[in-house]
């Protein structure tokens, strides 16, 4: 006990040479951590792999840490729900949608003491940080096992806006369906809604009518996979693991683990280490997870779990070089060996053998 | 069956929860109330048929129960606005807020459970006509409850004296008072069947249409079931035309889509708004004189003591 306090009584004085110079470096005791969510948490995909983290954190720390969340929360009138939070006590504030940039980096400016956390965005500040995670990874592993397994030679995709996430994942799972068949067609629609289980549903079944067999999505919920199944036609689960919805249809999914990043993070704001940082990581750092290969022959899965090694052994990278367009032109190679992480997350092209067009 | 009749198929289902809110609205608004809460009925009938559908594992008990929570949300509406006389906007939004929250409490133990489709009945000769049969008459009963319905409403409000003293209840409220017609009470049934419909195309879209509950899986439906009300003139003619251009018009968008013809998909997003405000537009000009809302709509009526 009497250390404790002589530690606080250091730390006080620490803190007041260290604030006089404007670096403010705290640990706490006890904190508050928010978050922001854009879909409510029952979506069974985005939204509810956050609270999944939000969950963790509570676990990891228990009786030191209190969360709260808001659930969907639209982007455009997010700014009040992020400043609620920020007056109302807490250390730190997740806001886990790409359309939360503006108004958190606004509310982030206000409120330079609390720690902000936004993910998917690209704009930060010294006291916001973002996060990211490589989906794409997953998506060509999902695309090899969609190429192996097609039968009408013709592969799906819904998707919720043209926007770069969402065409990176498209190439992707394309790349990874043409490196095991080449002549290997794919349709595309986009649903214009991240979260609208019929309309989802029907966009899978006007693919599905439209002779598609495997069935990938990028929208919230497990509409989709379930339109595959009611078909008998396969499908792939997104950001959780759909497979109760879908047990037959369901071949793997691709989940969003958000637990150890954010139990990192809530940690670093404990101990006054917690910095600024852009965080992008993928299979290797865990915050990409296949669920079990299920529904596949043998020869399938062994390719998919190979390939899933290499992803995560950093020797295989789906967007390695060359990368041709969709005019027949090579893009540009501007990382290492492979397209950069800008040239990802800003991409605004098809890859060739797409036939559609990206909507402008 | 050839990729026509599947188009086909999917725009009955992606119309008919639209048709059957929007009819219960406008059968409220032409007495006179409007229930902006069509949303929220509509997330408690999904919520509450899908819990009973799955707890007594019967699609009866699962429609009965959506039906009846759609009812009971429009009861305390219309304790508010007729008890109390209320503002019907700022009431109908508070319903919204508050059946899209209490819908997520209720569905919640069910998030994750899943319902296998229900069954087609085929009605002997008539699907047996070439394309229109398979459409209208291979259906579940939902889609031909909304057809039933369609009609009944029509008769009701223009052949019946019952329908017609709930109209002039709805054009002036005052006079029909002064001429002892039943003001609160017609009114308060008409609340009452409104959320019982929006109950109906909650039960339909939780159990035929995705056949899962999530939280907020209405998506704005009941808001397209208010607007169809005002385009199609608060006829329930009109009202068939208005649901069904806009569900085919969101399924052909997504066909177009996947068929690559090439055009925004931003772009088609917004057909189904545009064709159904058109082709409704159309049809009210081609009648000649315009058609109003009902004269008291959205006005409280206080009797006098």
């Amino acid at each position: 006990m009497f250390s404790c306090k002589l530690f606080g009584a250091v730390a006080g004085v620490a803190v007041a040479a260290l604030s006089a110079t404007g670096a403010l470096a705290q640990a706490k005791d006890k904190i508050k951590v928010g978050f922001i969510y854009v879909g409510p948490v029952g979506d069974h995909g985005w939204s509810y792999q956050h609270d999944q983290g939000r969950q963790a954190i509570e676990k990891a720390f228990p009786g030191k840490v209190t969360t709260t969340f808001v659930e969907s929360v639209p982007e455009a009138d997010s700014e009040r729900a992020i400043e609620q939070l920020a007056r109302t006590g807490h250390d730190l504030i997740f806001t886990t949608s790409f359309g939360f940039m503006e108004p958190t980096l606004k509310v982030a400016k206000k409120y330079p003491n609390i720690k902000f956390e936004h993910a998917t965005g690209f704009k930060r500040a010294p006291n916001l940080a973002t996060y990211a995670a490589k989906f794409h990874e997953g998506r060509y592993i999902i695309g090899q096992i969609a190429g192996k397994m097609t039968k009408s030679n013709t592969i799906g995709y819904v998707g919720a806006f043209p926007i770069p996430e969402v065409i990176a994942g498209i190439n992707a799972f394309y790349l990874g369906a043409q490196s095991v068949n080449p002549d290997v067609k794919i349709k595309i629609v986009f649903a214009n809604t991240w979260y609208d289980p019929a309309k989802e549903g029907d966009a899978a079944k006007a693919l599905l009518d439209q002779g598609v067999d495997m069935l990938a999505q990028h929208t919230d919920s497990p509409a989709p996979i379930q339109a595959a199944e009611a078909r008998g036609k396969f499908g792939f689960g997104q950001a959780s693991d759909m497979e109760r919805f879908a047990p037959k249809a369901q071949l793997t999914a691709i989940v969003d683990n958000w637990n150890d990043y954010y139990v990192e993070r809530t940690k670093a704001v404990l101990d006054g280490t917690w910095k600024s940082q852009d965080v992008w990581g993928g299979i290797d750092s865990h915050m990409v997870v296949m669920s079990p290969y299920k529904n596949m022959p043998d020869d399938v899965k062994k390719l998919a779990q190979e390939t899933e090694a290499a992803i995560k052994a950093g020797t295989l990278n789906p967007f390695k070089c060359p990368v041709i367009g969709q005019d027949g032109k090579e893009i540009e190679c501007k990382g290492n060996g492979a397209l950069s992480d800008e040239q990802v997350l800003g991409m605004n092209f098809y890859v060739k053998g797409i036939e559609d067009k990206i909507p402008q | 069956m050839t990729i026509f009749e599947a188009i086909l198929l999917t725009i009955v289902t992606a119309s008919t929860p639209l048709l059957i809110a929007a009819l219960g609205e406008l059968v409220t608004e032409r007495a006179g109330v409007l229930n902006l809460g069509v949303e929220g009925m509509m997330a408690m009938g999904a919520a509450c048929s899908f819990a009973a559908a799955v707890s007594f594992d019967s699609t009866l008990l699962g429609v009965a129960a959506g039906i009846l929570a759609g009812a009971f949300m429009a009861a305390l509406f219309a304790l508010v606005v007729l008890g109390f006389a209320a503002n019907q906007v700022g009431s109908g939004l508070a319903l919204t807020i508050f059946g899209l929250g209490l819908s997520g409490l209720i569905g919640a133990p069910f998030v994750g459970a899943r319902r296998d489709p229900i069954p087609h009945v085929d009605v002997p000769i008539l699907s047996d006509i070439p394309y229109i049969g398979r459409l209208f008459f291979e259906q579940d009963l939902f889609v031909y409850a909304s057809f039933a319905l369609t009609i009944l409403i029509a008769v009701y409000l223009t052949r019946t004296r019952s329908g017609l003293t709930l109209r002039s209840i709805g054009e002036n409220h005052t006079s029909a008072n002064a001429l002892g017609l039943p003001v609160l009470r017609t009114r308060f049934l008409a609340i009452l069947f409104g959320g019982a419909c929006a109950g109906l195309a909650g039960a339909y879209l939780a159990l035929v249409y995705t056949r899962f509950w999530s939280p907020g899986m209405t998506a704005g439906r009941g808001w397209i079931a208010l607007a169809l009300v005002v385009f199609a003139a608060w006829r329930p003619g009109w009202l068939l035309i208005g649901a069904y251009i806009f569900g085919a018009a969101t399924v052909l968008q997504l066909h177009a889509q996947a068929a690559q013809f090439g055009v925004p998909s931003q772009v088609l997003s917004a057909v189904p708004y545009l064709a159904t405000i058109i082709a409704l537009l159309l049809l009210s000009l081609r009648h000649g004189r315009a058609i109003g809302a009902p004269g008291s709509l959205g006005t409280p009526f206080v009797p006098d003591r």
